[in-house]
């Protein structure tokens, strides 16, 4: 059993680069799968990583990011705004649900509450590509739905992986700032504008 | 009677060994690598349906008989400190929510619904969804007043999000910490018989903002009469809420100086919501600007108002 051990950890040592980088892509390509159709199961809080929340907040930073040229005017959030408030949202979520009594490690609740969000992700991709359509209310209602759809799902596949770990009399109290964020972070999507 | 104070003995020598073993049963393997073993102290009470439930029971009866006389016993920088901040059940929030929004004279919020449990649940989440509350519906009134205005372009305003954050965690934290300040020093000169904890006060004031959140959706029409009634409404509940409270805590003080620090109370309460009304939402014009009517491409902000 201890050569078998060694033997595994020296292999990961020699293996190429590509192998390291496939391996932990298929393990953020199975979660996202997990929440794309949200089971109960608890591979999401056994093996959590934070790769996975660190591309979908990028991702959606990016696309939320005005652009420079008239940043003196008041506008949208920039990068630095949508990714502090993911991750300190995150945290802050996490903590609550910490203090309120819950037994869910503080990294496994980073990973459910960031992964979650690829719905979200999903939304905004497809409102930029309607938002190149021309504009009207139509146009606004599309996004809308969009919006609505993504969202309850996000809510749907974070309420599965984390009301198990909540004492069953406080349940409520520790979902509901997970609705407030994503609730917060889908009308910032629904709210962009271009230019 | 002897073979039952028998029974009694090994029932509790029973309970320490399950007691020990229940920990390990329950904390599996979700734990996280840095985990401190802190969980014990928030395991939940209602767990456990076998047979040693009773034995739980009564273990825990006598623990909490034990703690309700020394709460707050765990030194501050442990997690557990924080831990007795958060002890409260769903429905106890939801009591206290009711009754910051139904306040009822004579009845002490205070006495009645805290009882020495003050929570920061629920004034750190009121806090937070007030101030999206604001910031959402402002942005969302402001649109919908300069809809079909041609030389208006939207923008969501992301900045007032921070603004709104500052303006409403100040006022939770820091006039508590004024009040608290002085009450204490009154308390010093004159014998009171009521005197609250930083942290109740705090709680009083997070709860007593929650009847600015549906006041707050509601600003979005657009009517001057009818955001100035809202107003008065969402002042007079939470006002006579915070003024009932700190009545008895001031009541044998000097005359003047009592009703001076209820007056302080409602006041800074009033700027607090006159202040957001008057920033987060542009006032709504009486009457439509000749411009809107020129332009063809007005169709498009027609349909727009659809």
């Amino acid at each position: 059993m201890r050569s078998h051990i060694r033997e595994f950890d020296s292999s990961t040592l020699n293996e190429s680069v590509q192998n390291t980088i496939m391996r932990d892509l298929k393990a953020v390509g199975k979660k996202f799968m997990h929440v794309l159709y949200p089971r109960k199961s608890n591979t999401l809080l056994r093996d959590w990583d934070l790769w996975g929340p660190l591309i979908l907040c990028v991702t959606l930073a990016l696309m939320l990011q005005r652009s420079s040229v008239d940043s003196e005017k008041d506008g949208g959030p920039q990068f630095a705004e949508v990714f502090v408030i993911v991750w300190f949202g995150a945290v802050t979520i996490t903590l609550n649900s910490k203090l309120l009594g819950g037994n869910i490690s503080f990294f496994q609740s980073l990973c459910v509450l960031g992964y979650c969000i690829l719905p979200l992700t999903v939304a905004m991709l497809v409102c930029r590509l309607v938002l190149l359509a021309e504009q009207g209310p139509i146009n606004f209602m599309v996004r809308l739905f969009v919006v609505i759809v993504m969202f309850t799902w996000s809510i749907v596949a974070s309420t599965a992986f984390l009301a198990d770990s909540q004492p069953p009399n406080r349940k409520a109290l520790a979902i509901y700032p997970v609705f407030l964020f994503y609730f917060v972070i889908s009308w910032m999507i629904l709210t962009f504008t271009p230019q | 009677m002897a073979a039952v104070g028998d029974l009694q003995f090994e029932e509790f020598g029973n309970a320490a060994a399950t007691a020990a073993e229940n920990p390990g049963a329950t904390t599996i393997s979700i734990e996280g690598p840095g985990e401190s073993p802190t969980h014990q102290a928030g395991l939940p009470r209602g767990s456990g349906g076998e047979e040693d439930d009773e034995l739980l029971g009564n273990d825990d009866s006598d623990k909490t008989e034990l703690l309700a006389g020394q709460k707050k016993s765990s030194p501050f920088w442990t997690f557990e400190y924080y831990q007795t901040f958060f002890d409260v059940d769903t429905y106890q929030v939801f009591d206290r929510i009711k009754g910051s929004l139904l306040p009822i004279p004579g009845k002490n919020f205070v006495r009645l619904y805290i009882r020495s449990n003050p929570d920061l649940y629920g004034p750190f989440w009121i806090c937070a969804t007030l101030v999206f509350a604001i910031a959402i519906s402002g942005n969302l009134s402001n649109f919908l007043i300069h809809l079909g205005e041609k030389t208006y372009h939207y923008v969501p305003e992301f900045r007032k999000v921070s603004i709104a954050a500052t303006i409403i965690y100040a006022y939770a934290w820091l006039v508590p910490l004024a009040l608290w300040g002085f009450l204490m020093w009154r308390n010093s000169k004159v014998m009171n018989i009521v005197s609250y904890s930083f942290l109740e006060i705090v709680c009083v004031y997070g709860y007593s903002l929650f009847i600015y959140i549906p006041t707050a959706v509601l600003w979005i029409i657009p009517q001057k009469a009818v955001r100035w009634i809202l107003v008065m409404i969402a002042l007079g509940v939470s006002g006579s809420v915070l003024a009932m409270t700190f009545w008895p805590a001031v009541r044998e003080d000097n005359r003047r100086i009592a009703l001076a620090t209820i007056v302080t109370i409602v006041l800074l309460h009033t700027l607090l919501s006159v202040g957001c009304l008057a920033y987060f939402f542009d006032a709504p014009e009486m009457d439509h600007l000749p411009t809107a009517t020129a332009a063809p491409n007005q169709t498009v902000a027609a349909a727009k108002a659809r």
